[in-house]
């Protein structure tokens, strides 16, 4: 088309061009078209894309799976960790009590690394390379961050040193898949010391994140991938960057993942 | 504009105007929705803190956390996906099938709370009063 209006630099070409343009935007394909009467694609996207989606949606089950299976034994359980209480802590802060804190950062490290993909997405539609490195690099740094404060928040978590009343003498835990010192608290020898909390904390919770974690990691070694093909020119002389998107639907379906795994763990 | 399609079959193509605007709109949209969230967590921690939590209320923020959640979610797939600019059919065959969370998550929950009143009737062979756990202050 660049060629034709190129060529003939005629300006009825160009209006019908522009015309075309219009009439290829997402929103305006014509009611009524008929998708299914053969030479076109029914789904109007590529076979890749639309299998990465189904794709996504069975991930999204396992990890539904996986969440609905927590619930359930929150559910079953007369008590259950206080969240604001076991994720309280943020690195060179001490012991300083800050709910929320840290889980926040990861949040908008997340949802940040979400926008710097999208915007690779977006400049690979313009067959931007420069601008879809720049923007490559920005969301596996931040796939990194994340990464980095969840190995920070386990090492916390597992090698954390907490008073516990067991048979009736103290001991010290961290939180593991078989020791939750997060139990209720009762009096002993004049102090607050905590009791062993539902075991099931720490397989869930180890798990359910560390599913996740795996994806983020999967996720960015992906992205790296894809930095270096486009890095290579491989898709400036396929002629479109349709491997930027596939990559971004999954890094956008880690995102995704968290905001529920953000829900479950920390808010409710 | 040359259009950076992968297959002759398909004539969607992204607007080569078309802006980082929106894109960014969603990004301030979920940081507020997150942000609305965390004050959300923030009372429901305090209201833990106080003398006599109530339950209603703490039950009530938990819920409203759960819309928000959805809504971010909504917003994720939406915008940052595309899902919202693919062809309805695409659309419909990715979220009908999710509609199977409803029984999912209603169901298994239901089992949990069962389970909760058998723990707390002696695996429900006695009728007793609600045993109240010895931890509750």
């Amino acid at each position: 088309m660049d060629l034709l209006a190129g060529i003939f630099n005629n300006d009825s070409l160009i209006k019908n061009f522009k015309r075309t343009q219009l009439y290829m935007s997402s929103t305006s394909i014509p009611a009524g078209t008929k998708w299914w009467t053969g030479g076109k694609s029914p789904f109007n996207s590529s076979y890749g894309k639309v299998m990465m989606w189904y794709f996504l949606m069975s991930d999204a089950f396992t990890f539904g799976a996986f969440l609905i299976s927590y619930g359930t034994i929150r559910f079953s359980v007369n008590y259950w960790a206080d969240p604001n209480h076991v994720f309280n802590a943020f690195p060179f802060m001490g012991h300083a009590n800050l709910p929320l804190a840290f889980v926040s950062l990861m949040t908008f490290i997340l949802i940040f690394s979400s926008v710097t993909m999208v915007l690779a997405v977006h400049e690979g539609h313009h067959m931007n390379r420069k601008g879809v490195e720049k923007y490559m690099i920005l969301t596996i740094i931040g796939g990194l961050a994340f990464l980095g404060c969840q190995a920070w928040e386990w090492t916390h978590l597992i090698t954390g040193d907490h008073a516990v009343l067991v048979n009736g003498h103290i001991e010290h835990w961290g939180t593991t898949v078989t020791k939750n010192p997060w139990g209720h608290e009762v009096m002993f020898n004049g102090q607050e010391v905590a009791t062993p909390g539902p075991i099931a904390f720490g397989g869930y919770f180890f798990g359910i994140t560390g599913f996740h974690g795996f994806h983020v990691f999967s996720g960015v070694i992906i992205n790296i991938v894809m930095l270096i093909k486009t890095r290579l020119g491989h898709f400036e002389q396929r002629g479109h960057y349709e491997m930027i998107e596939k990559a971004g639907l999954y890094w956008h379906f880690v995102d995704l993942v968290w905001v529920f795994v953000f829900l479950c763990f920390y808010l409710i | 504009m040359s259009t950076h399609v992968s297959s002759p079959e398909i004539t969607f193509a992204p607007v080569a105007g078309e802006s980082t605007k929106r894109i960014w709109n969603t990004f301030w949209l979920l940081s507020v929705i997150t942000f609305i969230e965390l004050g959300i967590g923030l009372a429901i921690y305090n209201i833990h803190k106080g003398e006599h939590p109530s339950e209603m209320l703490v039950l009530f923020f938990k819920g409203m956390v759960c819309i928000l959640t959805l809504a971010k979610a909504y917003y994720i797939v939406s915008i940052f996906m595309h899902l919202g600019d693919e062809v309805r059919n695409l659309i419909m065959t990715i979220v009908v099938p999710l509609c199977l969370f409803l029984w999912f998550i209603t169901a298994f929950l239901w089992d949990g709370d069962s389970w909760k009143k058998l723990r707390n009737t002696r695996a429900g062979s006695v009728k007793t009063e609600q045993v109240t756990p010895a931890h509750q202050k």
